[in-house]
């Protein structure tokens, strides 16, 4: 048989997988073009999970009580977590984990654009779980069901985790408006800040976003940006009102003929700059994370000068 | 930017969800040595009481069947329906069986 007829051979077996929605394990044939697609997008994920630790991480010092404190090391921690499931699923595509960290260490992989936003009060820590951990439970459940295996079950420890995450963060704002005048005020400033930020967590529009038909074929993606964020807006405006703000968009409708809300247009030019560097916060993030991975070089190499020696000593 | 050095081993970690359950395969994490790689696997796969045992294993010692997952290492078993109770047809008045 010709190589050709070959690789048509191997790309029918592996049509025939994604056919019968059944899941491509690390070690089948996959096109080149689905492997390195889901490494992109794996890798961006656990980027934006280790970038993710840091707006609210800055608040650990400063919690108003010991109970906050104490919920916020656990999301944070989980954030981590989140990260190493995500780089452990990577890595199954035959990508080191010292690639990854260098392709974030040197800028050129991404993480989501939502943590170039600084966190200015606690009420941010509320705002974060409920909106921005809320789009990403949306983003993240159907990817439960993504076509590549380790993808998928990490997805689905995550969804497990998210839920504890957005449910401390909408407690935390309802907290706040039980409080005074000046509590809802921070909690109404943050929410106004986070609206739009968060929308455009599900990515450019459909009609510009060129890759997404490919990922959906290959069963990478289940569905559109839009088809999200039209999902994440019809679940939040019930939970908006019954938390009392106000949400900062006054095309915001109900559309009965649709059965969906109607919601303004995203800046999108916002969100070019913020991707591509010009966001409030991304040489902050990025100087942050090249600094921890430099401090904790010494943690590294001893406990790996530790493993070399115990292992000469025949333990 | 300091190098990145050579990295550590990556282990294969099993959590026993349960007593009664076997130990199931739940991802990778990368540690210095095996002591290490039990208290990074209690870290990041077991924070929400998931399991009451742990196995850690240098994913370089485990052996696998078969570089794709449709090996004919098992197209033995796939013709040998006789080994399977519903090959056998017992009459509807057999009770127990």
């Amino acid at each position: 048989m010709t190589a050709t007829a070959d690789e048509a051979e191997l790309v029918a077996d592996f049509e025939a997988i994604l056919g019968r929605h059944d899941r491509i394990e690390p070690r089948d044939w996959m096109p080149e073009r689905y492997r390195r697609t889901l490494v992109r997008q794996i890798a961006q994920h656990a980027h934006s999970e280790i970038i993710g630790m840091q707006p609210e991480g800055a608040w650990i010092t400063r919690a108003p009580s010991l109970r906050r404190k104490a919920i916020l090391l656990a999301k944070v921690q989980d954030e981590a977590g989140h990260g190493l499931y995500l780089y452990s699923a990577c890595e199954t595509l035959g990508v080191s984990r010292q690639e990854l960290t260098e392709l974030l260490l040197s800028g050129r992989q991404k993480y989501s654009s939502i943590f170039n936003y600084p966190t200015l009060s606690y009420a941010d820590v509320g705002t974060i779980g409920w909106l921005v951990d809320g789009a990403a439970i949306c983003n993240q459940v159907p990817l439960c069901r993504t076509s590549y295996g380790p993808y998928g079950r990490a997805m689905i420890r995550i969804c497990k985790e998210e839920s504890f995450h957005q449910r401390q963060g909408y407690e935390l704002l309802m907290t706040m408006q039980r409080g005074t005048d000046e509590q809802r005020a921070m909690v109404q400033e943050s929410v106004d800040r986070f609206w739009w930020p968060s929308l455009m967590m599900f990515g450019p529009p459909d009609s510009q976003s060129p890759n997404t038909a490919q990922s959906m074929a290959w069963g990478i993606k289940r569905d559109t940006n839009d088809e999200l964020r039209q999902k994440f807006v019809d679940m939040t405006v019930p939970q908006a009102e019954a938390l009392g703000v106000t949400l900062p968009d006054p095309e915001l409708a109900w559309n009965a003929e649709r059965g969906h809300y109607d919601f303004g247009e995203p800046d999108w030019d916002e969100l070019t700059a913020v991707i591509s560097g010009d966001g409030p916060c991304n040489a902050q993030r990025m100087a942050h994370r090249r600094r921890a991975h430099e401090d904790g070089a010494w943690v590294r190499e001893a406990a790996t000068a530790f493993a070399a020696r115990t292992s000469e000593d025949g333990r | 930017m300091s190098e990145i050095r050579a990295e550590w081993p990556l282990y294969e970690v099993f959590v026993r969800g349960k007593r009664g359950l076997n130990h199931v395969h739940v991802g990778s994490l990368h540690a210095p040595d095996d002591a290490m790689a039990l208290r990074h696997a209690r870290d990041v796969y077991t924070r929400r009481n998931e399991g009451v045992s742990l196995w850690v294993v240098r994913s370089d010692a485990i052996t696998a069947s078969s570089p794709d997952e449709k090996d004919p290492l098992f197209a033995p078993s796939g013709d040998k329906v006789y080994r399977h109770p519903t090959f056998y047809e017992i009459p509807e008045n057999v009770p127990h069986m």
